[in-house]
């Protein structure tokens, strides 16, 4: 066991996958002498060289589409978004070429490349540094999405991405980076398109991935000095989603709140509570709840405390869901 | 060049260039400027100010004030020069670092320092000011300069819009589609870009094979590098480019070839990145002390004037610290404001929701 913060931890996980197959490239904004704006790739320049870890040009549809070009030619590269808010230059290759050519081809063609996004906020950020755009990746069929919340996670599902033959949209909670959290670097870890119940509990679920999770397993370790049983599930995929991990856990507690940063209107938790509802009805003693960010662009970082979900309003939703 | 040899310190041949660094006026064929003593003065007084305004940022940021600020140092000479070439009809699109445009489009420096601690994200009026706001996803402005100056040349208005962004910002798509757009559309729009060496810890040969300038011949517009820390050569050439364009002769790319002498932001630490002795080199070239030096070596000024610059400064950077210290934090309620010109059930929903939750603490 090691004690790694979940950047570190990452970083640990791409050198191991970088060690194992010589295919894997990595490649952004800023990855190579700089080690990333937030170290992710911290010193896998210096240690595989210039023709593996590439400083490309500042335009995110050219990292994504020779990504794509790459791995046609039998690469798997990993790719960093320096922050969430530029991904979208380059949505026209991740939605409309590298989600779909694997199915265009009949299955002929794959394209193992993973897309890393440090996304949403609690950083003090300006605009577009704070951002949660999952539901759009969530929304186009082709793509995986993951999230990691913590350093044990990060360091095998980083590795297990690498290694899947699907694309991969790999979100990594920036606000969490620097939590130190103790990792075994011989454990093979969850299966990454395994949801995990983080912390058991009887009375209430409480569904989140990414940098909510830690938020819900701090509200419910404070819910319980009220008597309240809170079961905490990490998701860690979004897509696909493991709906077993997550029945099973509702159907026992009949309450279920979810939490993300996204905005609640349309986002991922609507597809949570459509599902939950679809498939836990007779269980459900009250509708599933959502707590996340308002329908209006990310804040600017005054105002983002009032914006993201805290512990008060997961215990605020908690409440409620015992109001029904 | 090595990987770490200092970047950009050997003057490039083809570069427009007025005033050396010594303060010795030089000529060019195809460019010149005839400045009264008033006005050189003024340039300076612009240089001194937009540098105290931005060291005053640093130092707000380092004491918690600010979150973030991206600094304009060294760069005091390409956005003075460039921006007092503007007429009040022409209209700047500014990226995150163009806070000596700002200062001569009249925008309030508190309100780039309320963007950069939290309290919104700008707010100022652009049509006010005939200056955009602040756009910090790299090369989406350029396409905004160019709309903006078709609209213009729709108009048959007697104006240009002017775009700012790095050498970096180059190769992003929307700026090339933006020099498309420009010229085939012969849009009166200048392409000004300050090559201050560095993408963040990118050097530029990342981004390009060729000088930057001569992108433009492939566009089918002229390209010109001048030296981006002679303010006479900046004026200079981007009032001809100006021109130019409210005249019908379309698109200009200007290189504005300078040096981003800090970090790229204050998040960031350049010494992992690029060597000391580059720093050194270019400080040799200050845009700032080759004006003071003209001034004193024609006596166009006295100690005098110089003391009455640097005190103006000091109670600058002052009053924009008090000011600074003293914006309030935003109340709850402006989240949900502006989101939607009319009202939007959702947004509404919302606001109500979370006004009553928060009523609920104070119960
Ligand atoms: C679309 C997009 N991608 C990435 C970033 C992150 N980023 C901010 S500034 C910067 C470098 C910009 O370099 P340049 O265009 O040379 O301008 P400079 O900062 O040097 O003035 C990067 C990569 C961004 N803001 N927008
Ligand atoms: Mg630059």
């Amino acid at each position: 066991m090691t004690t790694l913060t979940l950047a570190k931890a990452l970083n640990e996980g791409l050198r191991r996958s970088m060690e194992d197959d010589s295919k894997v490239l990595v490649m952004g904004e800023d990855v190579g002498k700089l080690g990333g704006v937030f170290r992710v790739t911290d010193g896998l320049q210096k240690d595989f060289g210039e023709d593996r870890v590439i400083d490309t040009p500042l335009a995110e549809s050219g990292i994504i589409g020779t990504a794509i070009g790459l791995a046609l030619r039998g690469y798997r590269p990993v790719c960093e978004i320096q922050f969430d808010g530029f991904v979208f230059p380059a949505a026209d290759q991740l939605i409309t070429q590298l989600a779909k050519m694997p199915l265009r081809s009949l299955g002929k063609v794959r394209l193992p490349v993973v897309v890393r996004i440090p996304f949403g906020g609690g950083i003090g950020a300006v605009e577009h540094h704070s951002e949660s755009p999952e539901a759009y990746f969530t929304h186009t069929a082709g793509l995986r999405v993951v999230a990691c919340s913590n350093p044990a996670d990060a360091y095998t599902m980083i590795q297990d991405a690498v290694r899947c033959d699907d694309p991969i949209i790999f979100f990594e909670p920036k606000r969490r980076y620097w939590d130190k959290a103790e990792v075994d670097l011989m454990a093979a870890g969850v299966p990454l398109d395994r949801a995990r119940v983080v912390r058991q509990g009887s009375d209430v679920t409480l569904l989140a991935y990414g940098p909510m999770v830690k938020t819900c397993i701090e509200a419910a370790g404070a819910a319980e000095q009220e008597g309240r049983s809170l079961e905490v599930i990490d998701l860690r995929s979004l897509s696909p989603l493991d709906m077993d991990v997550v029945a099973g856990s509702v159907e026992r507690t009949g309450r279920c709140v979810v939490v993300h940063e996204a905005p609640v209107f349309t986002g991922f938790g609507a597809e949570l509570a459509a599902r939950i509802s679809e498939r836990c009805f007779y269980h459900l003693e009250s509708p599933v709840l959502r707590v996340g960010g308002f329908s209006t662009p990310y804040p600017p970082s005054r105002l983002e405390d009032h914006y993201l979900p805290d512990l008060d309003r997961v215990l605020d939703a908690v409440d409620r869901a015992f109001t029904y | 060049m090595t990987a770490d040899a200092p970047r950009g310190v050997d003057a490039p041949p083809e570069f427009v260039q007025l005033l050396t660094p010594e303060g010795e006026r030089v000529e060019h064929p195809d460019y010149d400027i005839e400045l009264t003593a008033e006005e050189v003065r003024s340039l300076y007084r612009d240089l001194v100010l937009v540098r105290r305004i931005d060291l005053e940022a640093v130092a707000l940021q380092r004491q918690g004030e600010l979150g973030l600020w991206a600094s304009l140092l060294g760069q005091e000479a390409a956005q003075i020069g460039s921006g007092r070439a503007l007429t009040d009809a022409d209209m700047a699109f500014p990226t995150y670092r163009e806070h000596g445009v700002a200062w001569c489009r009249d925008v309030d420096p508190v309100k780039l320092l309320g963007l950069f601690r939290g309290v919104n994200h700008g707010g100022w009026d652009p049509a006010e000011h005939n200056f955009h706001l602040y756009t910090i996803v790299i090369g989406s402005q350029a396409l905004h300069a160019v709309g903006y100056a078709m609209g213009i040349q729709r108009d048959g208005a007697e104006a240009a819009s002017i775009v700012y962004f790095g050498d970096g910002a180059t190769s992003q798509g929307d700026v090339n589609e933006a020099f498309i757009w420009a010229s085939v559309r012969n849009a009166p729009v200048v392409f000004f870009c300050q090559n201050n060496q560095w993408a963040i810890s990118e050097p530029l040969e990342k981004q390009s094979k060729i000088p930057l300038y001569k992108r433009a011949s492939g566009f089918g517009f002229p390209g010109v590098r001048v030296d981006g820390n002679d303010v006479f050569a900046c004026l200079a050439v981007t009032r001809k480019a100006l021109r130019d364009a409210r005249e019908g002769q379309g698109p200009t790319l200007i290189e504005a070839f300078t040096y981003r002498m800090g970090a790229h932001t204050t998040s960031d630490d350049p010494t992992r990145y690029r060597v000391a002795d580059e720093l050194e080199a270019w400080k040799l070239k200050d845009p700032i002390e080759r004006v003071k030096a003209y001034l004193f070596k024609n006596q166009l000024a006295d100690q005098e004037f110089f003391d009455k610059v640097e005190a103006e400064a000091d109670t600058l950077g002052r009053e924009i610290r008090r000011r600074c210290l003293e914006l309030p934090d935003p109340e709850p309620e402006a989240l949900f404001r502006h989101v939607y010109v009319d009202p939007h059930s959702i947004v509404d929903e919302e606001r109500e929701q979370y006004l009553t939750y928060l009523a609920g603490f104070e119960r």
